[in-house]
């Protein structure tokens, strides 16, 4: 039983950070590709509809392999949790359904029409559909996380005797109040993940002295997209789920900050430390006292519960990964916010584009927000545990009863090994169409 | 309620097999009558351009699946995992190759996406067809017997094949001489819609050769229909009761037979539409008559301990069935907007569009 959890969590964690990779720079380049449409269709200049499409070109493999990728994301509901499917299918299915009606069909019915359509449509055509194609992947992002929510928050259900969760309220699950700072939050980090690779296909065309005139026109727009959108993370979205978690999920707010005993005088907040488990403190801890509660409550001397406070059942089963995973987050955020104010500062005084350093860093940036957003979700799931419905259904009462932990583990292996090869071939793909450039794309 | 729901789901999922359908159907063209490289591409643009708005049908299907028959979902789609994470797995690499083969100029990459796609495409329509046979036949629900449990309630898990590799073994497994003939009646089905697909889309030099296959494929898919229909008999007796005590349910085979019929006329037809109307008829009538046939039973038990699950002891409540309508009849009315939009785009012939930037 013990290894089905362990495989079955494995393999679902595996799936997902894999999958996660492709929508969360499809939504937020979306936003971009509009963004240079728009510009074009105000000015005519040429080279803001070549960028658009060059961008289009690398959002149309990314969203490939979000959906050969998210695909068996909804089907692993059904093959490796079925308990879960079976108990709340009628609460979370509706937010799934809808997810494929309302936002998926959008995005890849007019995704081919913004591809291979430009010649066949006109400018303003072509600039609705790409409009389309932005508000399906954010569509779409809305009702994964109104799902996610519920799983967090959940609202607007009944259980039954047979334990079965049904729905008894719809609106709820739209109105949750998980939902609308999850997404923010989710919206906006997709935003820094693709303004940064942006930024990062500028800086590297400015390095190699190549394709200068969209080097520097995807640099600029990198790096202020980068900015903005880096600053909104911490405040407000930022602030405004760290309060959520505070409220609706107190065990996993102690886990993430690191708070083993509450303080009578009010809490600090931890910028450095590990997690011992054994001895229940932090190791090498660095700590500024009382900020926590001010910033969790706006009163200085507001107590928080600490781990002590809850049962060793109630308390997320794997404290270290999740203090960490937070803490990662919120680390890097903060090193974006720096890096962007410094290039954008470079960039009003007229210096950016030469100074080499700095494009160095950007280019070679573009790991990181994606290291965050992936720590970010994990911090949102391993908060949840021990509950797959966050206090109501536990992890281990969701899974397949009757499949055994050796044929996860074989089917685990297998997408292990296939999405080695879709790694491998994505980044091939992607590093041919920078290589080539704008107005080089193929189709 | 449920039947309604029943009815909905049923329709989006013939609409999944008419529409993927026809790019599965390309692929196994595309695997075994492909000669040129003028072909090959055609035949892959033939798909490629629709393939990613055709599989969102399956994710709605099973999104709806999940929403309105919570039961059934979790305990198909957990008693079927070999075969269905293998589908996943085929799903992913018949679109990575049709993505992907024109980004290199190398014969060899291409080669190695064609074959990808063919060959997962062959195959996936291969178990689509199995999988209907397992559900048509049943599976052993779990359940106590004797005072062992099997499993419980009505969760099973079935292996890839049981060594009698018969139908009407005790432990059925998901291959067997029942399914495997569904199989390849599914596979015959969609080459020949795939190819009247690829005749209605393109100006392919292998149209006119096109058109004989499907001719030749109609014979064969005739043959295995009345032979599938003898062995629906021994494995499910009771598949004709319905048609018997409703017989308005008979449309439904007329709907197949009419498409069957009619493929035999095509060559005298002068309008490339007719086939791919009569192709769709094909599987339109196909999965229609097999659910007719169960209803309104969606998995049969096959042993004595367990019910079958049936739309009535797997569905949800009313409530979550009533609003998924409202929202629903508004998501149908959109997709028919975007399906007029797509057609007054791209329709036509695709080698005579004007591609590209």
């Amino acid at each position: 039983m013990e290894d089905m959890i362990f495989y079955d969590r494995l393999q679902f964690a595996f799936t997902i950070t894999f999958h996660y990779i492709f929508p969360q720079l499809t939504m937020g380049l979306s936003l971009i590709i509009v963004y240079f449409k728009w510009k074009y269709l105000k000015n005519k200049v040429e080279s803001y509809n070549n960028a658009a499409k060059f961008l289009m070109s690398i959002f149309a493999i990314n969203f490939t392999m979000g959906v050969v990728t998210g695909i068996p994301m909804e089907f692993q509901f059904g093959t490796n949790w079925a308990k879960f499917s079976e108990l709340t299918g009628s609460v979370i299915g509706q937010t799934l359904a809808m997810e494929g009606m309302f936002s998926f069909f959008l995005e890849s019915s007019f995704l081919a029409l913004f591809i291979f359509g430009e010649k066949l449509m006109g400018q303003k055509l072509h600039f609705l559909t790409g409009f389309l194609v932005f508000l399906g992947s954010w569509a779409s992002g809305w009702f994964i996380l109104a799902t996610n929510a519920w799983m967090q928050h959940p609202v607007g259900y009944e259980i039954l005797e047979n334990g079965k969760f049904v729905l008894e309220n719809f609106s709820a699950l739209f109105t949750n109040p998980w939902l609308l700072p999850a997404f923010l939050h989710n919206q906006v980090a997709s935003v820094t993940t693709s303004s940064f690779v942006v930024a990062s296909i500028g800086a590297f065309y400015i390095l190699r002295n190549k394709n200068l005139k969209y080097g520097k026109l995807f640099l600029k727009t990198g790096v202020i997209f980068g900015l903005v959108s880096s600053l909104l993370l911490a405040f407000p979205t930022g602030d405004w789920n760290a309060k959520n978690v505070a409220k609706y999920q107190p065990a996993s707010f102690a886990a993430m900050e690191g708070i083993f005993e509450t303080e009578e005088a009010g809490a600090e907040i931890v910028l450095i430390g590990q997690p011992n488990m054994v001895e229940k403190k932090l190791d090498n801890k660095i700590a500024v006292p009382n900020i926590l509660s001010f910033l969790t409550y706006q009163e200085w001397d507001k107590q928080i519960p600490g781990m002590d406070q809850f049962k060793e059942e109630e308390l997320p089963d794997n404290v270290p990964a999740l203090y960490y995973s937070y803490h990662i987050m919120v680390g890097l955020g903060t090193i974006f916010i720096a890096i962007m104010s410094l290039a954008v500062f470079f960039l009003w005084r007229r210096k950016l584009y030469t100074l080499k350093p700095l494009l160095w860093v950007i280019m070679f940036l573009v790991p990181f927000p994606y290291i965050a957003n992936i720590t970010g979700w994990y911090t949102a799931e391993l908060g949840r545990q021990p509950y797959l419905v966050y206090g109501l259904l536990k992890t281990s009462d969701g899974i397949s009863p009757t499949v055994s932990s050796g044929n996860t583990l074989f089917t685990l292996l297998g997408f292990v090994a296939l999405y080695m090869l879709l790694g491998a071939l994505f980044l091939v793909l992607v590093g041919k169409t920078i290589h080539q450039g704008p107005k080089h794309q193929t189709h | 309620m449920e039947i309604f729901w029943f009815i909905i789901i049923a329709i989006v999922l013939a609409v999944f097999f008419i529409l993927d359908g026809y790019d599965f159907g390309a692929g196994i063209i595309h695997l075994f009558m492909a000669k040129t490289e003028k072909d090959k591409e055609v035949i892959t643009k033939s798909a490629g351009l629709f393939w990613d708005s055709n599989e969102v049908w399956l994710v709605v299907a099973g999104g709806m699946l999940f929403m309105a028959f919570p039961t059934f979902y979790a305990s198909v789609f957990s008693g079927f995992y070999l075969p269905l994470i293998i589908v996943l797995w085929l799903i992913v690499f018949r679109a990575i190759g049709l993505e992907f083969r024109s980004q290199f100029n190398y014969q060899m990459w291409k080669d190695i996406w064609d074959k990808s796609f063919g060959v997962s495409s062959l195959l996936l329509a291969l178990f689509f067809g199995i999988a209907l046979g397992n559900v048509v036949r049943g599976v052993n629900l779990g359940g106590v017997e004797n005072g062992i449990s099997h499993y419980e309630g009505h969760y099973f898990f079935l292996p890839l094949w049981d060594s009698s590799f018969s139908p009407l073994s005790e432990t059925p497994g998901v291959i067997d001489w029942f399914t495997i003939v569904i199989g390849l009646i599914a596979v015959v089905t969609l080459a020949i819609h795939g190819a009247n697909w690829i005749v209605l889309k393109t100006n392919s030099s292998i149209n006119q050769k096109l058109k004989k296959t499907v001719l030749k494929l109609n014979i064969v898919l005739a043959i295995l229909t009345i032979f599938s229909l003898a062995i629906w008999q021994i494995v499910n007796p009771n598949s004709l009761n319905n048609f018997t005590n409703n017989p308005y349910l008979l449309i439904f085979p007329i709907i197949y037979l009419t498409g069957l019929i009619g493929l035999f006329f095509i060559k005298k037809m002068n309008k490339e539409i007719y086939p791919f109307v009569f192709s769709t008829l094909l599987i339109l009538g196909g999965i229609t008559s097999s659910l007719a046939s169960m209803f309104p039973v969606i998995l049969p038990s096959t042993n004595t301990v367990n019910e079958s699950l049936t739309i009535y002891n797997t569905v949800t409540t009313a409530y979550g069935l009533s609003v998924a309508m409202y929202w629903g009849i508004i998501g149908f009315i959109l997709l028919f907007v975007y399906m007029i939009i797509q057609k007054k785009i791209m329709g036509g012939k695709i080698d005579k569009m004007d591609y590209g930037h």
